[in-house]
């Protein structure tokens, strides 16, 4: 992998350099068991002698602060949301995610593009506008989609925390008055999005509705070989094609 | 009185737009015109770039540290204009107002193109912004922008002079370099977005009767801010 291994658009400033090491995505929505297995994941790799970075959301210095700031006000619009996510996830891949695949460790994602993608898509964005935005990500060497049902994440955030979360629930889409509808509205809305992005991205799906120890066996099946040395890494995409509609540029 | 939308972005108010280089006179016009036409008895809104406070304290952190990549550079400065947008530009706009823009999507496609962001990308990103009913773009030559400048005894800031793509270690002269890019990049797009070109080496009071003229047709039976709030009679 190099620097310009992206979905189709290039990262300037960036020297096209040797990615020697594997990115990993663990992707799936709250309640499907991700940082379960991403912890879980981390302590095989490591104990195979692979060194292991760990990465997700909204973890930039650069913007973490005004996300979770706007987050509390709830004032932001849908593109200005969608937009600030990226930020946080650009500043990432070029400080964070690119230096450790460079330096050959192994990056681990709780989360990626897709998440961001389907949040958008589900908040009025359209699918071009999205896949387009984020079309400078690295291309993932293994992209595992945890798929749990509904009242499965519904009880297994309840467990978690007791009630559930307004941005979860989607409260900010006005769904619904009520929490619960709210959330099944939801999840409804962004499993549709995860199919199509799923689709397009090639995801690996693992059921998700088992014990941890379950899934952990399957996913361990999908990220071993792409340490034996048989080249798993899917071929490069093609540049995506690029969506024309009418604009301020047009 | 029915609105009649715009023909350009559908909504039933007015987009003006001002872009131009920094020192090419197109604020001091912009301020004038929106006076003019409050004058008239329009309601008019006015925005400008990079002043939404939501991201602005990132900004100036990140360009003072110099943190930020041509990608979080571009990035920040379209959620900075998203959230305007959203929250400035929009609601007047479909409530049928004339809305005045000092720079606006057009300042980022030169800029971004200057700092090698792909263009496609940068379009794409943006194309939530609708089309102007008129951009007006002021043509100036570099070393005059560069004169004022001078004069003004303002200080070139680092970004502002391009610093960060290491074209020159002298800032003058990457401010130079920088700006002639800058200008290269709205010469390519006076056709292909179809600017409305004026000359900014005339006299304030010639290029205002100038803006006035063009935008006189633009407003003929558009409704004042008075009869939008009152039945008439």
């Amino acid at each position: 992998m190099t620097v310009g291994s992206t979905y189709g658009t290039r990262l300037p400033g960036l020297p096209d350099h040797a990615l020697p090491g594997k990115l990993i995505v663990i992707e799936g929505a709250d309640g499907s068991g991700r940082t379960t297995e991403v912890v879980l994941l981390r302590e095989w790799l490591e104990v195979e002698g692979h060194a292991v970075v760990d990465t997700g959301l909204r973890r930039s210095t650069l913007v973490a602060e005004e996300i979770d700031r706007a987050k509390q006000g709830h004032t932001l619009g849908a593109t200005t949301m969608a937009l600030l996510y990226c930020v946080d996830f650009a500043d990432q891949l070029e400080n964070k995610i690119i230096p450790a695949l460079a330096a050959g460790s192994t990056v681990l994602a709780d989360r990626y593009i897709y998440t961001l993608m389907a949040r958008a898509v589900v908040r009025g964005a359209s699918r071009d506008w999205a896949r387009e935005l984020y079309a400078f990500a690295i291309q993932p060497d293994l992209v595992v989609f945890l798929e749990a049902r509904p009242e499965i994440l519904l009880h297994r955030a309840i467990a978690k925390y007791g009630s559930l979360d307004y941005w979860e629930s989607g409260m900010d889409l006005s769904l619904s008055r009520d929490l619960f509808e709210s959330f099944f509205a939801y999840q409804d809305r962004l499993s549709k999005e995860f199919a199509w992005v799923g689709a397009e991205y090639g995801f690996h799906r693992v059921d998700a509705n088992r014990v941890p120890e379950k899934v952990h066996e399957d996913v361990r099946a999908l990220v071993a070989p792409l340490y034996s040395g048989k080249g798993s890494r899917a071929p490069p995409r093609a540049p995506l094609s690029r969506p024309r509609r009418p604009t301020a540029s047009a | 009185m029915p609105e009649t939308p715009s023909p350009n972005h559908g909504y039933p108010g007015r987009l003006f737009v001002f872009e131009g280089l920094d020192g090419s006179g197109k604020s001091t016009q912009a301020a004038l015109l929106g006076k003019w036409l409050q004058a008239q008895g329009y309601r008019v809104f006015f925005t400008e770039w990079n002043s939404s406070e939501l991201t602005a304290a990132t900004i100036r952190r990140g360009k003072k540290k110099n943190l930020l990549t041509p990608t979080t550079f571009s990035l920040l400065h379209a959620t900075d204009f998203a959230d305007r947008f959203e929250r400035k530009i929009l609601p007047p706009l479909r409530a049928g107002y004339v809305v005045v823009c000092d720079r606006y999507a057009f300042t980022a496609f030169v800029r971004d193109a200057a700092r090698g962001c792909d263009p496609a990308w940068v379009r794409n990103m943006y194309s939530f912004a609708p089309r102007p009913d008129c951009v007006f773009y002021f043509r100036v030559p570099v070393a005059v922008t560069l004169q004022r400048k001078v004069a003004s005894r303002l200080k070139i800031n680092y970004y502002e002079a391009g610093m960060d793509l290491g074209l020159s270690d002298d800032v003058e002269d990457s401010y130079q370099r920088f700006q002639t890019r800058l200008k290269q990049e709205y010469e390519r797009m006076v056709k292909t977005d179809q600017f409305t070109v004026i000359d900014s080496s005339r006299s304030v009071e010639t290029i205002q009767q100038q803006l006035r003229g063009i935008v006189r047709p633009i407003l003929e039976n558009f409704p004042m801010a008075t009869r939008l709030m009152h039945d008439s009679g």
